[in-house]
């Protein structure tokens, strides 16, 4: 029963995770590898807001989230733009970008165990005789919150159909006036709100550290490429089975295997499905 | 860029056709124009470590750059010639320097032996690893890449194998620092000249085609997965070199010879040496390794200091130093109307 439910707990985390990644890489075709590191941007912005202004807590994290979606868009706008097309190039920046907000953190002293987050609600609850904090709860109903949100912004609103539009066929949505650019900023924009809005999320349940954002850039792959990447529904699916497969893994054999399994994981579907289980665009002849 | 009615023409300089590309040369000055960017960038090389003869901790960065220059130039080779963008350079360097560490401290192998084994041991097992993964391409083969050191660092720290976090000490330095510093620099130039005499020979024909279009390679009926495996390996091997010198250079090989440094580093050289020129991400690393040496006081600051410049290059001027040195070198330029 415990096994359940953090396995849950944890499937739903790393699809937050995930979100963000798979969102601009379905849209824009651009690997975000500076993921991880607006993850714990958003995370340490909360906390300077928080701590430093002394602005109460949920307009921090109101701010930290236009923040990073704000530095997502520049990042976008001044780099992306430039390189678009060039995929070693995207690659190479992005995590170049990625590797500079995480160690100028490091630089700037934001290390140790002395970072975190209050939780939005202190206490827990038993259910079936399991001990659950309110705070992973919280991660439950945020993220099917956030997952339905998103489902009905990209199929209802004008702004979600353009951008599905530029994801689907980008020659012919430019032809409807959409312009590639400012969709592609627009993904990314809206993609490290949601780095940042897993952080706020998830970050309350630990500490915010610096390796943080490798490993949520590590999850966030690993989910993309077993579901395939551009895939959302596959995404969803393929974080319940790393999250289950990680909580069994900590369950009976080591918690330091939690990372393993999610390197496994990529190796082992790149290796025998490049396409990715659920990965419905027809690219394979381009990946393989 | 240029203004209406008129562009910028790129002509070949006569002397570079008949130096480069026929190998008639026909006098002294042609043979000058041939030989001497080579011969600068020998003796150059090889002079450091004599220019450095009184700074002790500036011989030591010679061999760090060299190590670096060493990553950079397979980087190079694997990305821009076979196709495979390696984010994980450090992978070959922990590789190469945990190997010899058994070797040599566990089994008690000279260093003479331990390094060229280790050499040969890592470039087969990161071959065998990689094996199957050479069928992807593009980012998916980078976002493989990346996982490899990161996979090694902490299957290391879950067994506690290899020393676990403390890593393997006492290892034999060299017996003096004339022989550790002229080693690793012949070596690197062997490698840079053995891969550009490589890259122009069939077999480095075939690697491009692979890059470029490997189904016509395929077509040719050659197999794609095994020059990929042979460049796997070339490129390896240098890595795992680099390594196991490294950790004799430092006595020591622990999980910070998987750290991003070793990654990080060879690509933004490249980058701003100039990618496909090998020669390029030689002095990439030459301009960036002693810059980062002298940052050391900053911490990781300097780690961000070569992210933003390798970004800044990636946006502003991705053609890098050394093709456009070998473009004014080779070429000359004039304004024609359009």
């Amino acid at each position: 029963m415990e096994i359940l439910f953090y396995g849950i707990i944890n499937s739903i985390s790393l699809a937050l995770m995930a979100l963000g990644f798979t969102l601009v890489y379905g849209i824009s075709r651009v690997p975000n590898f500076a993921h991880g590191a607006l993850y714990v941007f958003a995370g340490f912005l909360t906390w300077i807001i928080l701590n430093k202004l002394g602005l109460p807590y949920p307009l921090a994290i109101l701010l930290a989230l236009i923040c990073s979606a704000l530095l997502g868009a520049v990042i976008s706008m001044g780099v992306l733009v430039r390189i678009r097309g060039m995929e070693m190039s995207e690659v190479i920046a992005t995590y170049a970008l990625g590797v500079a907000i995480l160690e100028g953190f490091r630089w700037a002293g934001f290390k140790g165990m002395t970072y975190t987050l209050p939780p939005f609600f202190k206490g827990s609850v038993q259910i079936l005789g399991v001990p659950i904090d309110y705070q992973r709860i919280m991660v439950v109903v945020l993220g099917v919150a956030v997952l339905a949100a998103l489902w009905l912004f990209t199929r209802l609103t004008r702004m979600g159909l353009a951008l599905r539009g530029i994801a689907q066929d980008e020659r012919a949505a430019m032809m409807l006036g959409i312009d590639s650019d400012f969709a592609a900023t627009i993904a990314m924009g809206i993609g490290c709100a949601l780095a940042g809005l897993a952080a706020v999320i998830l970050l309350p349940l630990g500490n915010i550290v610096i390796e943080a954002g490798y490993n949520v850039l590590i999850f966030a792959i690993a989910v993309c490429v077993v579901g395939g990447l551009g895939s959302w529904g596959g995404a969803v699916i393929a974080s319940f089975v790393i999250g289950f497969a990680q909580i069994l893994t900590v369950a009976y054999i080591r918690p330091q295997f939690q990372m393993v399994v999610a390197l496994l994981a990529i190796l082992v579907t790149l290796i025998i499905r490049p396409s990715g289980f659920f990965g419905r665009q027809k690219e394979l002849e381009e990946r393989v | 860029m240029a203004e209406e009615g008129r562009r910028k023409e790129r002509i070949d300089r006569g002397i570079k056709i008949r130096t480069s590309g026929l190998y008639a040369i026909s006098g002294w000055p042609e043979l000058f124009y041939l030989i001497f960017p080579r011969f600068i960038l020998i003796a150059g090389i090889l002079s450091l470590p004599l220019v450095f003869s009184f700074a002790p901790y500036w011989r030591r960065v010679v061999c760090i750059v060299c190590i670096y220059a060493m990553l950079s130039i397979a980087f190079d080779f694997l990305a821009n010639f076979v196709g495979l963008i390696n984010l994980g350079s450090s992978f070959f360097i922990g590789l190469g320097g945990y190997l010899t560490a058994i070797l040599n401290a566990q089994w008690g192998l000279p260093p003479v032996l331990s390094i060229p084994i280790a050499t040969v041991a890592g470039a087969v097992i990161s071959t065998i690893l990689l094996l199957p993964c050479l069928p992807l391409r593009g980012i998916y083969f980078a976002i493989v890449s990346l996982m490899f050191p990161l996979i090694f660092e902490k299957l290391i720290q879950a067994f506690n194998i290899l020393g676990g976090t403390n890593g393997i000490v006492g290892l034999d330095g060299f017996s003096n620092a004339w022989w550790e510093g002229y080693t690793i620099i012949v070596v690197t130039l062997i490698v840079l000249f053995g891969l550009r005499r490589l890259v122009n020979e069939d077999v480095g024909l075939v690697l491009r085609g692979v890059k470029d279009n490997d189904q016509a390679v395929k077509a040719s009926g050659i197999s794609v997965t095994f020059c990929k495996a042979l460049a796997v390996f070339i490129a390896s091997g240098i890595g795992c070199f680099a390594g196991a010198f490294l950790s004799h250079l430092y006595m020591w090989a622990g999980l910070s010879l998987f750290a991003l440094d070793f990654s990080i580093m060879p690509i933004a050289a490249t980058v701003i040496g100039g990618g496909g020129t090998l020669v390029g991400a030689l002095i990439g690393s030459f301009i960036l390794v002693p810059l980062s040496e002298l940052l050391r006081s900053f911490g990781t600051l300097r780690v961000v200091f070569y992210s933003l410049v390798l970004t800044a290059f990636i946006i502003f001027k991705s053609e890098g130093i050394m093709v456009y040195a070998q473009r004014k070198y080779h070429q000359f330029e004039r304004w024609v109307k359009v």
